[in-house]
């Protein structure tokens, strides 16, 4: 299959006619975008040395759609995602070292060796996972949005999937149930064109993600996911929807994944070409190092950034190399929180 | 000849009803399909249809009338009816009630349990809901969600006037969509609010299973202790009656192997309104399982507004030296008769009510299994990896020296749940393998 550019976006401007990111926001996003991109090529690497075990799904490619949807947050508003999640949380400003850490199962990982590539949190970050089951933290992104409505604050939360999970069942019930008691939520669907090996066009009969929710109101737009400038624009006009208390919103994320879906995934169902055209073309730090540079960056001021970002990711790495393997004592710890009143006389299952 | 209008069964549970408006007065026609009185039953208000024709020429049961019995006479009907006599709209007869209507009196309260002070007698129906109830009035973080819990009251009427003294915010109607709305309720209680979210039956839980367990149940592991799931998951559990395999099944054992969840399973209503209150309070995911023939049961629950049951802890409901009769929700009740015939055979048989079957009670069955050395469990669910299968084990594991006879197991048959009444019937527990069991391990 020929590779085809991502489809111009419905309605958002060119970053040229409409500057939604200013000089200097621009800038950290590049950062931001720079640091997701170089932490993955190391995780890969470790991954390759040994040093992290199990699924490792990177999110190299994709990095605008995080990056210029969590410029449009405040502290406070969620997030949740599925399993291809380190870059939505360093986004989120989750330590660098602590997501690497538990990539390599080490105690000083986010969860405490205990999750892994797939199940990590941040309740200070907002942050809420980190979900290995395709789809279920569609419905749980729902219950985020539903305890802001619930406490009757202005807070929004996005629950990102891949276009893969937006044909579990879960994803539609959580979609009316949004309409339904108009819940901020923010729908994003990161459309990376492949669910594991299988092409959107094999696996879904909707032609236009985007209108997923149509059937119960819910706005839909198709972004160019891989230009953080219009991922922005559109991520604001998503969350002043939510935000002015008008019920959920559905953005599809035009992107590409770089590598495979996960580390040991070949990659043999889409050609080198067509990876090679996205990269060359579409690239989305390319494309915000272009504009940076026309809005007078220097090379110099973008390479300081590079090399600020470098020792950040050299620094996870030999800190998750450093830290130690959890104690045995941590097999039976999180499993229940102490209960009030509990004299810890019950029977606490098998051991 | 005149035909009698018998007083209709409108729920699969329903042995009596109030009599609650005549439509039609002695004299009036009535026609095949004319409303001719309104009937309350344990869960809603029913009309009833007239199935002749012909006049009515007496009124037996006047309205107002309650604790009318299924398939009494309410009225005569002249006319050209078939003369014979014909139940108003449902025509299969009231379904005998698996477990009996009335408990036996036997000795309650003799475990160690702290003294409530006094008691009243209640439904668990309406035990379940004052727990709720004081629940909510207590925290504003504590809210209900499922089907038909707001505006209906509620299917079984658990959540009955919920909706009036809470408002739509903190009673809501959830739409059928199971899957959708457990993940929904668990996204809201990882950010510290307490839902409870009511299945119609445990039956449909089964679609929003991966939500119950990879996500409720998972998180606080997977987050390294981060991210607690204080929920209760609660509903109707088991065998009902008369509604076959797929509304029939016992879930305890699934929930029960899950590290992560809480399983309760309350008998009494004393037992439904304190388990469910520190259901409420536990930060962590608690499947409540009930009962739905249990719903319209009555016992004795203590009035102080206070009171509260801790999970984890069983109940010795009747203390014996013979041999140890171990079940939980409505099974505690058949071992109570159980212990009633046995007593009348000379064998002095002890009943532990579980409650709480994760995290279980082991030093109370140990302790119990000490003294009788003798042990019969009792579970409606299927026996391959069951509740008793577990049971067994654990006291092998424990006191494997103490046991003078191998562990007895009495279940539900390993079989999907037949329809035919008489099919049923054998598919589950029946008192006299109880006594059986109890008196093949006592070598009687």
């Amino acid at each position: 299959m020929a590779a085809k550019a991502p489809p111009a976006k419905r309605r958002a401007k060119s970053a040229a006619e409409q500057p939604a990111m200013g000089r200097d926001a621009l800038l950290q996003a590049y950062r931001d975008m720079l640091l997701i991109r170089r932490f993955e090529e190391k995780a890969g690497q470790l991954y390759g040395m040994g040093l992290i075990g199990g699924f490792c799904h990177l999110y190299i490619g994709q990095e605008a759609v995080v990056v210029g949807m969590q410029a449009a947050l405040k502290p406070g508003d969620q997030v949740i995602t599925s399993y291809r999640d380190h870059g939505h949380m360093l986004a989120t400003g989750m330590e660098a070292r602590g997501v690497m850490a538990e990539l390599t199962g080490r105690i000083g990982g986010y969860s405490r060796g205990k999750g892994g590539s797939m199940h990590m949190f941040s309740r200070e970050k907002g942050f809420y996972g980190g979900h290995g089951i395709v789809g279920a933290q569609v419905s749980l992104g729902a219950g985020l949005a539903f305890a802001n409505m619930y406490r009757g604050n202005d807070h929004v939360a996005v629950a990102y999937f891949g276009e893969g999970a937006s044909n579990q069942g879960q994803v539609y019930e959580s979609l009316n149930l949004a309409a339904l008691f108009k819940l901020p939520c923010i729908f994003v669907i990161e459309n990376n064109k492949y669910g594991m090996g299988t092409s959107v066009d094999r696996a879904s009969a909707s032609r236009d993600l985007s209108q997923n929710g149509s059937p119960w109101g819910i706005p839909g737009e198709q972004v160019d996911g891989m230009n953080v400038v219009t991922v922005h624009e559109a991520a604001q006009r998503a969350v002043a929807h939510c935000r002015a208390g008008l019920g959920p919103y559905l953005l599809e994320m035009k992107t590409y994944r770089y590598r495979g879906h996960s580390m040991s995934d070949p990659a043999k169902y889409r050609t080198r070409e067509e990876v090679q055209k996205m990269r060359e073309q579409h690239d989305c730090l390319e494309t915000a190092r272009a504009m940076l540079l026309g809005q007078g960056v220097t090379e110099a001021e973008l390479k300081k950034l590079d090399d600020e970002v470098k020792v950040i990711v050299q620094d996870s790495a030999d800190f998750a190399q450093e830290s130690p393997e959890p104690p045995e004592s941590e097999l039976w710890t999180d499993v229940l929180l102490p209960s009030p009143g509990s004299d810890g006389a019950f029977g606490q299952g098998v051991k | 000849m005149g035909v009698e209008i018998l007083m209709p069964a409108l729920s699969p549970t329903m042995t009596e009803g109030k009599l609650a408006k005549w439509l039609k007065k002695e004299g009036d026609a009535v026609k095949a399909g004319d409303v001719i009185a309104e009937i309350e039953t344990d869960k809603a208000t029913m009309e009833v249809e007239a199935v002749d024709e012909g006049t009515l020429t007496r009124i037996l049961v006047p309205e107002g009338t309650e604790n009318v019995a299924v398939n009494a006479p309410i009225a005569e009907l002249d006319g050209g009816g078939a003369p014979k006599a014909a139940p108003a709209p449902v025509a299969a007869p009231a379904p005998v009630a698996a477990a009996p209507a009335t408990i036996p009196a036997a000795p309650r309260a003799v475990s160690a349990e702290k003294d409530w002070g006094p008691t009243k007698t209640m439904t668990v129906r309406e035990a379940l809901r004052d727990a709720m109830a004081a629940e909510m009035r207590r925290d504003a973080d504590v809210f209900l969600i499922g089907e038909e819990v707001a505006q209906y009251q509620g299917a079984y009427k658990i959540s009955q006037g919920l909706l009036d003294e809470f408002g739509p915010k903190r009673v809501m109607d959830m739409p059928i969509t199971e899957h959708g709305f457990t993940g929904m309720a668990v996204g809201a209680a990882f950010t510290g609010l307490k839902p409870i979210v009511e299945f119609m039956t445990f039956n449909f839980s089964m679609q929003a299973i991966d939500q119950i367990i990879n996500s409720a149940a998972k998180t606080l592991y997977m987050s390294g202790g981060q991210l607690g799931c204080p929920i209760v998951f609660r509903g109707a559990n088991g065998a009902a009656s008369r509604v076959a395999a797929q509304h029939s099944q016992c879930y305890a054992s699934w929930y029960a192997h899950c590290p992560g969840l809480k399983v309760v399973a309350p008998w009494s209503a004393a037992d439904a309104k304190g388990l469910l209150r520190a259901a409420i309070r536990d930060p962590n995911p608690v499947i409540f399982l009930e009962n739905e023939i249990l719903y319209g049961h009555s016992f004795e629950c203590p009035t102080d507004e206070d009171f509260i049951l801790p999970i984890g802890k069983a109940k010795v409901e009747r203390e014996g030296t013979d041999v140890t009769i171990l079940a939980f929700s409505i099974m505690v009740g058949m071992a109570m008769q159980a212990a009633e015939k046995l007593a009348e055979q000379g064998i002095s048989a002890e009943v532990i009510n579980l409650r709480s079957l994760r995290p279980l009670d082991i030093d109370t069955i140990v302790a119990s299994v000490k003294k009788t050395n003798r042990v019969v469990t009792l579970e409606e669910g299927w026996p391959f990896a069951g509740i008793g299968a577990e049971l067994a084990m654990q006291i092998i594991e424990h006191c494997f020296d103490d046991l003078d006879a191998p562990p007895v197991r009495v279940h539900g048959l390993d079989i999907p749940m037949p329809y035919a009444a008489n099919l049923e019937k054998l598919a589950l527990p029946r008192l006299e393998q109880v006594v059986d069991a109890a008196r093949s391990v006592t070598y009687r």
